[in-house]
């Protein structure tokens, strides 16, 4: 593992009591490194915090202990500069014409009208939305809005990109093709990627990392290692390596993907789960 | 044009046929009603005349700042009463029965306030418009997906900055039938109040005529009111079926 | 979306009041609604220092409607105008539901209909009373007729909502259950659109009697919309006061309960 680009010490948090109820604690201790350039997955069973994860190191949320730092700078309850964030809901700006939800950023920025042309048309034509700059996003399909999202994203060209589910809402086979475009514009930028995702095919196939979490409070179980190359796209899922690695995770998973569906029913037939 | 739009013209004109076959045909008494024709004939000759111009713009003017003042204070109140649930839920009983209280008693309380001018009736007409747009402000700020305010803050935006760029834009549509409602109530509440209160107007002028006895006065009046209110009302309709199709909201 | 904005259950979605309420949350909602009505009456008792020909302070005002309560004169002014409201509201309802249900469920009638409803319910019906009268009198069913006018076209607008947008899935289901066609009304689609119309019914409730009140003030000899103006036309403020606090306070309970009845049902 070369630099490190992102750290998370001990970071843990604790919902307080709401409601009734006593403390929640939702997550952590997690310590995690994230190498310049990696592609890192997290897998875990629903309600372990792994958004709640994805918020803190963001910015966006305060962790209740532990410490986050990005490139060298403590990370606190603001997003720092060179962070990029695609949601798992569509938050494509209904107002806005594809073109003008990718120039938002820019804009704001105060950038010269020439510059901004010419990167957004950069990021519209690379992923493709050439044909949908003047549509409204309520014209387009869910897998074509969620482009508009990453558009919008990278065109502020981030060192860090956070992607929270981002594919959670498509089709499988939307996912996969959106997957190979991930690991496209991965290679073109040379961004660090941590992607959130409960789908352990697409973290296996995307991940040089897989982090592995428990059931709530999350941490982190397995970090299971891909060494595919950079070069990787779909298609690796035919690849021997990619059934042994998706077993192991699941295998972890399992365990823990039950403790949290035990929380709701106590008796699931086995034959249910497996 | 579609065929919804055609069947309903046709509907609206069969009923006006209808009323005015009526009263020709004296089924109708000419004491009751008008036949549409003559309401409108007279209509034209009061508006060329020039005689009613003074109530509409006295009409007219209480409307606008009432709606005016209604929206703005209505968009507040409404932002202040979301920041503040427990402020909100001892509000909402008081918002659920607010239109049952006829707001045309405080008149004479806004007499006494503000003296006997234009205030009073702008009073009326600004209460009664304010409830829609406070309510309007609640729906539309509860439905602010979450997911945008976070956006907001990857774009380390500015309080001012998320409410103006991200926030108001988010609940556009909602604040929109406010406005909407607000002009509608002003206009109610105004010529309401003028109508059984007032000693001017268009409201007082329909009342006054009543009480004459002068029915081609009080009826082309009437014409009139429902026609520049249901204009008002339709292109406001019209501009929001536009702002909603863009959205894929129809 | 529906044209009449309306407070709702549905504006907590997302809150925290989707748990019950334990007894200290609901001490503390006492307690608000409390504090803002004290707040209120502050706000009255600084209105009345600084107009005192206008209206009467709270505590005085309290004194007579309690009097107002005891005396035959009132009760016969507040019979006069429940009895109009009662049979407006019992119109509004019924033909409101029963045409919102028809326009509901037939949806081309319903898309000819919606705007046409939408500008009945925004022009100011007050103008048309003249026409009201002359063609119903000057006696209690011009006073109906007001309230129904007033009332039913918001039971229509939210009862046809209400069908428009039921879930079609539910009545896919209603089909694999082999339900009949009444038992889907009963079971499926009556409770799938029931809180939309109380929801209507608790408007058209305000409006109706909205209707009714404007109608009684103006060419009326009774009811408590008679009281209001006869009180302002003879400067009577103790009494226009007294009987302002009682509607009020009429109004304010009934929407109260229509409106935990409405929250209920959305559960």
């Amino acid at each position: 593992m070369s630099v490190s680009h992102a750290e998370l010490r001990e970071v843990s948090k604790v919902f307080p009591a709401a409601g009734g109820q006593g403390d929640v604690h939702a997550l952590g201790p997690i310590d995690l490194n994230l190498a310049k350039g990696e592609v890192i997955a997290v897998v875990g069973p629903s309600g372990c915090g792994k958004t709640t994860l994805l918020e803190i190191l963001a910015g966006l949320a305060v962790p209740s202990g532990g410490s986050i730092s990005f490139e060298g700078r403590p990370v606190r309850g603001e997003v720092p500069d060179g962070i990029g964030v695609v949601f798992q809901e569509d938050a494509s700006l209904p107002w806005l014409t594809v073109w003008d939800n990718i120039s938002f950023g820019l804009r704001r920025a105060g950038i010269g009208a020439a510059e901004i042309k010419r990167r957004v048309d950069d990021v519209i034509s690379f992923m493709g939305l050439e044909d949908f700059a003047r549509a409204y996003p309520a014209q387009l399909s869910g897998g074509m809005r969620q482009r508009v999202c990453i558009a919008r994203t990278l065109v502020l060209e981030p060192r860090l990109i956070l992607l929270d589910e981002p594919f959670g809402a498509l089709d499988q086979q939307t996912r996969l093709l959106m997957g190979d475009e991930l690991l496209r514009l991965w290679r073109k930028t040379g961004a660090t990627i941590f992607l959130i995702t409960h789908a352990i095919d697409e973290a296996v196939m995307l991940a040089d990392r897989v982090a592995v979490m428990s059931a709530r409070p999350g941490c982190f179980i397995d970090l299971v290692k891909t060494e595919w190359g950079r070069d990787r796209d779909s298609r690796v899922v035919a690849d021997g390596r990619f059934g042994a690695l998706t077993g192991r995770v699941w295998t972890r998973l399992r365990e823990e993907s039950l403790k949290s569906v035990g929380r709701s029913i106590n008796r699931v037939p086995a034959a249910a789960l497996s | 044009m579609n065929q919804v739009t055609l069947v309903r013209l046709c509907v609206i004109a069969g009923s006006v046929l209808a009323v005015e076959a009526l009263c020709r045909f004296g089924v109708i008494n000419r004491l009751t009603l008008l036949p549409p024709s003559e309401m409108a004939a007279y209509l034209v000759h009061l508006l060329v005349s020039g005689e009613i111009n003074q109530a509409i713009v006295q009409t007219f003017s209480n409307v606008a700042i009432a709606f005016v003042l209604s929206v703005v204070f209505g968009f507040v109140l409404g932002a202040v009463i979301h920041a503040m649930p427990r402020l909100r839920r001892a509000c909402d009983p008081f918002l659920a029965s607010y239109y049952s209280v006829p707001i045309f008693v405080f008149y004479p309380l806004f007499v006494s306030l503000f003296g006997l001018n234009r205030w009073p009736l702008i009073m009326i007409g600004f209460l009664f418009a304010i409830t829609a747009m406070v309510i309007a402000t609640l729906n539309g700020l509860d439905r602010v997906p979450p997911v945008l305010v976070k956006f907001a803050r990857v774009h380390r935006m500015s309080r001012s900055a998320e409410i103006l760029r991200v926030v108001l834009p988010a609940a556009g549509p909602y604040l929109f039938t406010g406005v909407k409602l607000a002009l509608a109530y002003s206009f109610i509440g105004v010529l309401a109040g003028e109508f059984i209160l007032s000693g001017g107007g268009l409201g007082y002028a329909i009342a006054y005529a009543y009480d004459a006895f002068d029915n081609r006065t009080m009826y082309a009046l009437m014409l009139f009111v429902l026609i520049v209110v249901t204009a008002i009302n339709s292109a406001l309709f019209i501009w929001e079926q536009r702002l909603l199709r863009r959205r894929g909201k129809v | 979306m529906s044209v009449i904005p309306e407070t709702s259950g549905s504006a907590y979605v997302g809150g925290h009041d989707s748990a019950p309420a334990t007894q200290r949350q609901s001490l503390q909602r006492l307690l608000d609604s409390f504090l803002l009505i004290v707040v209120l009456v502050v706000i009255w008792q600084l209105v009345y220092w600084k107009s005192e020909v206008a209206i009467t302070g709270p505590i005085e005002t309290v004194k007579t409607a309690i009097e107002l309560l005891g005396s035959e004169t009132f009760w016969r002014h507040a019979l006069a105008s429940g009895r109009a409201f009662g049979l407006s509201l019992l119109m509004s309802s019924i033909g409101g539901v029963a045409v919102g249900l028809a326009l509901g469920a037939h949806r081309f009638s319903g898309a000819v209909a919606a705007p046409i409803l939408t500008a009945l319910y925004t022009i100011p019906k007050v103008t048309l009373y003249p026409l009201v009268l002359l063609i119903f009198g000057l006696g209690i069913s011009a006073k109906v007729a007001f309230g129904v006018m007033h009332g039913i076209i918001p039971v229509v607008i939210f009862t046809m909502d209400a069908v428009r947008n039921i879930n079609p899935v539910l009545i896919k289901t209603a089909r694999v259950l082999k339900l009949s066609p009444s038992e889907t009304a009963y079971r499926i689609l009556i409770p799938a659109v029931m809180p939309e119309i109380v929801t209507g019914l608790r408007v058209g409730f305000s409006l109706t009697l909205l209707g009714v009140i404007i109608g009684e003030m103006f060419a009326s000899q009774q009811g408590l919309g008679f009281m209001i103006i006869n009180g302002m036309n003879v400067h009577n403020v103790r009494s226009l006061t007294a009987v302002v606090l009682l509607l009020v306070f009429f109004a304010v309970v009934s929407g109260s309960v229509l409106l935990a009845l409405e929250r209920r049902l959305q559960r």
